[in-house]
């Protein structure tokens, strides 16, 4: 295919996953956010003002970036694990296996469409934040940054999720059992400096720590590791993903019999 | 002559040690209607998914109008055109939007696809339900979905997996008459189906294969013409108690309004119709027993079972 085919496929790949996502919006966009609002509602705001401050900032200061990455992961992870399988689960995924569409196209037509979710999510609860805190942008290169790279890696990672999974339930273990306990432990509502030094150690092996520590220092300036350090890993993680779900499309595993 | 579709010893054994192709050739030229047929389970399926990639080969080399799908995949994808066996559509899209998506995905410019969603939903008489979840389509109108999906991108080689399987007798005329044109206007065609009347109707050349190989590969003419007796059901206008005695013939009563007669290839049914004249019966009416194509079918099939 022409570099004109390619860009044309691409779009049709990411036009009709947003639409689909918008189509359904009362379950891909609302129910995040009215989650998001609860926290924002019970933790930063209810016992937020009995905590006080945290690394220098008010509660509710402190985890407003935190829920917001919460927001944009577990969209963008959900986006591509249930548009995936579903394609996978009622075979249309065959209509984009037979065209002469190159693999990584595919990828990231699906991955750009759960980079538009999570984006999406994280902007109405941003907005949303608004209302229970003031924001100031500490360094937009970092905050933009992390955000997305977060989106495309965690797309990706539903991707190899939905490549894997054989029935709908193999969709939610992987939100229910490792991702979730992984971001509620990742420092979104405590800084680490809390935990003892071996607790303090062991959460340094989550990788959303870092993710969660990145945006905040984008948004507040403040962080428990050191950003760079965030990137670096969120980068090779991204890479990774991408090396691992383009590998699974070329050998056709689970997908092409 | 150009070749539409070159397959070389093609082989496939699944996962579990089934060989479900054992060395498959078969070349197929273009602007043929040609018939791959198979009993259940003989690797029909699995040839075309090979074909279209939905399958991994174990061996072999396919090549579409000379492209191979393994080094030039792209250019060779464009020449093919799927209608598979089971109906594959996003159940909550509109019809319009699975032909208009399908052409973006072959690069089609969007207006480009817009203009041939619309020109084959209303070729396929579609066009009403354009709106329409395809999850809302009766059987048949799902069918011809997927007819008009797989020629958005005008592919020169289409091929069709049992596309008339569930629909009704009249729909299924119209899209043989659907096919006819398509064909008679430069498109290949490769069709598998259950209904060998629709292979015999439509198809110039044939292949059958049968576990995992292919037992027989000619013109539907001369495999036709090995078809050494044919059974006809003749209709009576008087009711008779016996069979009558014709020389030459077998002849058995079916009920007393029927006769069940064998007419060996060498026979005429001139001379058949003499002797039931001089035996006082009146035919009204002759069809054949079976389909003559289904009679070799059985047969080839049997053999090589055997």
């Amino acid at each position: 295919m022409s570099l004109k085919e390619q860009w044309i496929a691409l779009m049709t790949i990411v036009r009709k996953e947003i639409k689909r996502f918008m189509r359904i919006w009362t379950q891909t966009l609302v129910p995040p956010v009215i989650t998001i609002t609860l926290y924002f509602v019970i933790f930063g705001n209810l016992i937020g003002k009995r905590i006080g401050t945290m690394s220098g900032v008010s509660y509710m200061e402190f985890v407003v970036p935190g829920l917001i990455m919460m927001a944009v992961i577990t969209s963008s992870y959900t986006n591509v694990v249930s548009s995936f399988f579903g394609a996978k689960f009622q075979r249309y995924v065959e209509e984009i296996l037979v065209s002469p569409m190159p693999n990584y196209i595919i990828l990231m037509g699906f991955v750009l469409g759960g980079v538009a979710r999570g984006l999406g999510v994280g902007f109405i609860v941003t907005v949303v934040a608004l209302f229970f805190t003031d924001m100031e942008i500490y360094s937009y290169p970092v905050t933009i940054g992390i955000v997305v790279i977060t989106s495309v890696f965690f797309s990706m990672a539903g991707f190899v999720n939905a490549v894997y999974a054989n029935t709908f339930d193999d969709i939610s273990i992987v939100p229910t059992f490792l991702l979730t306990p992984l971001i509620y432990l990742g420092g979104v509502f405590y800084s680490i400096d809390l935990l003892p030094d071996f607790w303090a150690d062991v959460s340094k092996i989550n990788p959303i720590l870092y993710i969660v520590n990145a945006f905040r220092y984008g948004v507040l300036g403040i962080t428990d590791i050191n950003v760079g350090w965030a990137f670096t890993m969120v980068g090779i993680f991204t890479i990774g993903a991408f090396l691992y779900s383009l590998h699974l499309l070329n050998s056709g595993k689970r997908l092409r019999m | 002559m150009t070749t539409a579709l070159s397959i070389q010893q093609l082989t496939k054994i699944y996962g579990n040690g089934f060989e479900a192709l054992k060395g498959i050739d078969l070349e197929v030229e273009q602007g043929d209607f040609f018939a791959l047929l198979g009993p259940n389970g003989a690797g029909k399926s699995t040839s075309i998914g090979i074909i279209s990639s939905l399958v991994n080969k174990t061996g072999g080399k396919v090549e579409i109008f000379g492209k191979s799908i393994d080094t030039d995949f792209s250019a060779a994808k464009k020449e093919l055109g799927i209608v598979p066996q089971e109906f594959n559509f996003p159940n909550f899209e509109p019809v319009f939007d699975i032909l208009v998506n399908q052409a973006g995905y072959y690069g089609l410019p969007r207006t480009v696809a817009i203009e041939r969603a619309e020109t084959y939903l209303r070729k396929l008489d579609l066009w009403d339900k354009r709106f329409e979840a395809s999850r809302h389509l009766s059987g048949g109108m799902k069918r011809r979905l997927m007819i008009a999906r797989a020629l958005i991108h005008q592919p020169r080689l289409l091929i069709l997996d049992e596309p008339t399987a569930g629909v009704d007798i009249e729909m299924r005329r119209s899209m043989w008459s659907f096919l006819r044109e398509l064909n008679e206007q430069g498109t290949t065609i490769i069709l598998t189906t259950h209904y060998l009347e629709e292979a015999e109707s439509l198809c110039r050349n044939i292949a059958i294969i049968d576990h995992g190989k292919i037992v027989r590969n000619s013109s539907m003419k001369t495999l036709l013409s090995q078809l050494h007796k044919e059974v006809l059901i003749l209709d009576i206008e008087t009711p008779i108690q016996t069979a009558p005695q014709l020389e030459g013939f077998s002849c058995e009563l079916a009920d007393e309004h029927s006769l069940e007669v064998e007419v060996a290839k060498e026979q005429s049914v001139n001379e058949l119709f003499s002797l039931l004249t001089a035996a006082g019966i009146k035919v009204t009416s002759m069809r054949n027993k079976s389909n003559r194509l289904e009679e070799l079918f059985v047969s080839l099939v049997k053999a090589n079972a055997a």
